[in-house]
């Protein structure tokens, strides 16, 4: 082995590794929001009594999740424009991955839903409760507090996934590696040195989600 | 004269596909492997050969496939190694199967009453056939529904050989793409091909999991 290591120019271009985390993690805690939101009104329709609205969600889910979100984000980036929808490669990072986050969490969330028993939804019944507080308190919170282990690890998938769309042009960590990678022919330290910020990335998401969940689910568990 | 998207195009796409099963495969199997020994390893009695593992776990877990296949691909001619993009993308893929199976059979093997374990030892019974006969099986039982969705997940993790040049299944389509300028139907055919190679065996995990659960 004689090649002498380098990194000089990987943390020269410091600003551009920075620019790229902060799109990472735009882009990622985007994707995460709007999908966990779709994810639920996707489980909704595919815990729902009518049969069409089951159909779809299932298909939907289905579909996503035996496919390959480089596939899903190529039919958006590459695909869509040919019906007259364009988006820039961002946007169309952040749709794929907000498609492909909602599936999952719809089936996560079902899960959790599926757990809560159907007496505590009588007992907020008995109490005069209005129906949205119900779903509220005594469904949804409970439903992803249950869940919300497999979710943040959905999360931090999603987050290592993002990684992807540097291939739609999308200003991300690996786009400006790449970009990095093409000036400067560096490409293992610059490899090297991607893997260490996103595992050192996919630790803040597991620290931040974990705090999230603590403050958020702060209630006594009984 | 532009190609339109037709029959022969899409034998194409099959015929990238190939490689796509072919891949899958390899990097199940030897990942499968290395990943017994993960699995083993992350639950032997040594403390630093448990810690190591846990690293190695780690490590593939907290950064994204296609990083492991760069740094792989870029990182195998420094030992010395003149590789082709398949003895690259097989390595990469292999080591990331081993981490994720290796974490997943941890959990099998932990699963398995302590009793069982207990009664073996008890028996006299050494490690290899304690592990073999008695653990292993049980753990296979256990591991089996989260091993094939992981095998659905590599399947789909395959697609990432197309970002560094493999001509499987996603690269098919994207030329495809470049060819005929159908972009919509292309994708959706390439999308469609992976669905049916994947819903098969997401429906054996999930009915095994049902009968799994049935029995508890």
């Amino acid at each position: 082995m004689n090649y002498t290591f380098d990194f000089a120019p990987v943390f020269a271009a410091w600003p551009s590794l920075v620019d790229g985390v902060i799109g990472t993690l735009k882009m990622s805690s985007l994707s995460m929001i709007f999908g966990l939101s779709l994810g639920i009104v996707f489980m909704m329709m595919r815990m729902s009594k009518k049969p069409a609205l089951k159909a779809i969600a299932v298909g939907y889910i289905e579909m996503i999740r035996n496919t390959p979100i480089l596939v899903q984000v190529f039919f958006v980036f590459f695909g869509m424009p040919a019906i007259g929808i364009r988006l820039s490669g961002e946007q169309a990072a952040i749709l794929a991955m907000t498609l492909n986050c909602a599936a999952y969490a719809a089936e996560i969330v079902r899960g959790g839903v599926q757990s809560i028993r159907p007496g505590q939804i009588e007992a907020g019944r008995a109490l005069g409760m209005h129906a949205v507080d119900i779903y509220r308190f005594i469904v949804f919170r409970p439903a992803i507090r249950a869940v919300y282990p497999a979710l943040c690890s959905q999360f931090i998938l999603m987050m290592l996934n993002s990684s992807l769309m540097s291939s739609v042009s999308a200003e991300e960590l690996t786009y400006f590696a790449q970009t990095l990678d093409a000036q400067t022919f560096r490409s293992f330290e610059i490899y090297l040195t991607l893997g260490v910020i996103y595992l050192a990335l996919s630790q803040f998401f597991s620290i931040a989600l974990g705090v999230i969940g603590r403050v958020y689910f702060s209630y006594p568990a009984k | 004269m532009i190609r339109q998207f037709g029959w022969g195009e899409f034998l194409f796409l099959l015929e990238g596909a190939r490689w796509t099963v072919v891949l899958s495969l390899l990097a199940f199997t030897l990942g499968g492997a290395l990943g017994l020994a993960v699995a083993l390893g992350r639950t032997s009695k040594w403390g630093w050969l448990r810690i190591l593992m846990a690293t190695y776990i780690q490590i593939f877990q907290g950064t994204p496939l296609l990083i492991q296949l760069f740094f792989v691909y870029f990182g195998l001619p420094l030992l010395g190694l003149k590789v082709d993009i398949w003895v690259a993308l097989t390595i990469g893929l292999s080591l990331h199967t081993s981490a994720f199976l290796g974490e997943i059979w941890r959990g099998s093997i932990q699963a398995v009453p302590d009793g069982q374990s207990e009664a073996a030892r008890a028996l006299g019974i050494g490690y290899m056939h304690r592990m073999i006969d008695v653990v292993l099986p049980q753990a296979f039982r256990i591991g089996l529904p989260a091993t094939i969705s992981f095998l659905v997940n590599l399947i789909k993790g395959t697609a990432l050989a197309a970002l560094l040049g493999l001509t499987e299944l996603t690269r098919s389509g994207q030329l495809m793409a470049n060819i005929t300028f159908q972009p919509l139907q292309v994708y959706g055919a390439v999308a469609l091909i992976y669905f049916i190679i994947c819903v098969p065996l997401t429906y054996c995990s999930a009915k095994i999991e049902r009968r799994l659960n049935a029995a508890r």
